[in-house]
């Protein structure tokens, strides 16, 4: 072979090559000897594929990218240390990195279980809300009082399904 | 609720006294859950985790479940109860072992149980004796549901519930069952059981989580993947595997028996006499023990109604419960002499092996 394949964490030859079938799907990591021994592949009982695909797609190569997540601060460099993320904002953050990942580590890429639907109503009626009082103090300043008393019946009305379903 | 008394109230962990062959100890399972807006408890400061465990201790504590439950923070526990909690199964390693800001309400008959600020916001669990992968599934539902009343939840449509290592995300769920699979173990087949079932995306571990050892034979078996299935799917997926793995099991035990009776017997009557004689004890070999006299209670060389005892003393014989009994802390050896002298009270008055099973002997 002109090119031979080279091991996933530090580019040595690659002589141990690891094929896992989940459901379906092929999953390969390359390791060379001492990777190998390292991570306890050759053990069968006490190493973990997953944890390795979690590491491999996280190699310098594939971490250029300078990221960063705007709500918590938190970089691509910080997920390749610990291995996990600093907020939820941080999927959308990195997004690109992570579909990849997500292919190799589950059954599919996207959720069909259980939704949490009292929460997330009551997160479209804050929403609203929000949006309703804004449009409100908006409408007060240029002195369009009409619209202004139908914002404030609107609100009115959210406030009083809010009261139905109450939060902390 | 306070933690003496929670301490002080036995855990079944097995309800296998009902049960004739109770290869499935207990089942259970745990949701992540996270909140909305918030760092992860590992990427949170100070001052975030402690807001944040007051919001979720609050919340937890407001459900009807956890009516009159032990709700504290890790740090007002001492080493040794946490470690109790942890032989229970009640908090992890990792929540035990925990920087600050870390707590656990845990309802008073210690089915359910939450951590807050573990490596997510929330971890919920439930425990339930046997085999009840549905009936645990449920409960665990409607607890997440009544949460929800309280808390948003970090959600995403496509990506479902958001935690901090994206190897739990979507459904945030691990179901699991713990097995006692001697007879696999005896007959050395359990590195193939171990691969068949990676194959079918479950993972096996040890009694006690990640990196722990199988002694007792007693193994963990739980899903791998979170994502791109629905809770019951995966429920339904496990629970026929847990099924194959005690078929597997069973005819492990009839092979033995066919073949090998005489060296089982020997195994079996060899631990009861250590038991009752010994004056040093391992937990690890005390686990082993008591697992052969467990396996002997399945094949009806102890009465049936002596296995609860056995699974009562699994727990017990661990360094934390061992050191609660003796009222102190203890160094390894003098525990495994205080173990060693508690096996013997307990067994002196321990039904003598029947070894004429079946006319067989």
């Amino acid at each position: 072979m002109a090119n031979p394949l080279k091991c996933d964490f530090c580019s040595k030859p690659a002589t141990v090559h690891l094929t896992k079938i989940v459901s379906n799907k092929v999953h390969k990591v390359d390791l060379c000897e001492e990777c190998a021994q390292a991570k306890g592949v050759t053990d069968p009982s006490g190493f973990s594929l997953t944890d390795l695909l979690l590491t491999t797609a996280l190699t310098p190569e594939s971490a250029t990218s300078s990221a960063k997540c705007e709500q918590c601060g938190f970089t691509q460099a910080d997920f390749k240390k610990q291995g996990r993320f600093g907020c939820p904002a941080c999927y959308d953050t990195f997004k690109g990195m992570l579909d990849p990942l997500l292919d190799n580590m589950h059954k599919g890429i996207t959720h069909t279980g259980k939704v949490p639907r009292v929460a997330l109503e009551r997160k479209s009626l804050y929403d609203r809300l929000t949006k309703l009082e804004l449009n409100l103090t908006d409408a007060v300043k240029s002195e369009r009082y009409e619209e202004a008393a139908r914002y404030r019946d609107e609100i009115n009305q959210v406030k009083q399904a809010f009261s139905e379903k109450p939060a902390r | 609720m306070t933690i003496n008394s929670l301490i002080d109230t036995p855990c079944e962990l097995t309800d296998s006294a009902s049960n004739k062959t109770a290869i499935v100890l207990m089942t259970r399972v745990r949701l992540a859950r996270n909140l909305a807006g918030k760092s992860f408890p590992g990427w949170a400061g100070k001052a975030e985790r402690a807001s944040l465990l007051e919001t979720c201790r609050q919340a937890v504590a407001a459900t009807p479940q956890m009516k009159r439950a032990l709700n504290v923070a890790v740090d007002e526990l001492t080493d040794l109860e946490r470690q109790i909690l942890v032989e229970r199964h009640l908090i992890s390693r990792e929540l035990s072992g925990s920087k600050g800001g870390g707590g656990v309400v845990i309802s008073k008959d210690q089915t359910f149980s939450v951590m807050i600020n573990e490596e997510d916001h929330l971890r919920i669990q439930v425990l339930r004796a046997g085999f009840q992968l549905k009936k645990a599934w449920n409960a665990i539902n409607d607890f997440d549901t009544g949460l929800e009343e309280q808390l948003d939840y970090a959600f995403s449509p496509t990506l479902g519930y958001l935690t901090a290592c994206p190897t739990n995300l979507g459904t945030g769920m691990r179901a699991s069952a713990m097995m006692h699979l001697p007879a696999l173990v005896i007959a050395g087949q359990m590195e193939k059981v171990v691969r068949a079932v990676n194959q079918l995306g479950m993972v096996v571990r040890g009694l006690f989580g990640e990196g722990s050892d199988a002694s007792g034979s007693i193994f963990q078996i739980s899903n791998q993947t979170t994502l791109g299935e629905a809770e019951e799917e995966i429920i339904k997926r496990l629970g026929s595997v847990l099924n194959s793995i005690v078929e597997h099991e069973l005819n492990a035990r009839a092979k033995l028996m066919e073949t090998d009776a005489r060296k089982l017997f020997d195994k079996i009557g060899r631990a009861y006499g250590i038991l009752q004689n010994s004056h040093l004890l391992s937990s690890g070999e005390a686990m082993n023990l008591l697992s052969l006299l467990r396996f002997g209670a399945d094949l009806g060389v102890f009465p049936d109604t002596n296995r609860a005892v056995i699974d009562r003393l699994f727990i017990e014989a661990q360094p934390g419960h061992l050191q609660h009994a003796q009222k102190g802390e203890f160094e390894p050896t003098e525990r495994d002499l205080l173990r060693a002298a508690r096996l013997r009270t307990e067994f002196a008055n321990f039904p003598r092996p029947n070894f004429i099973i079946n006319g067989q002997n």
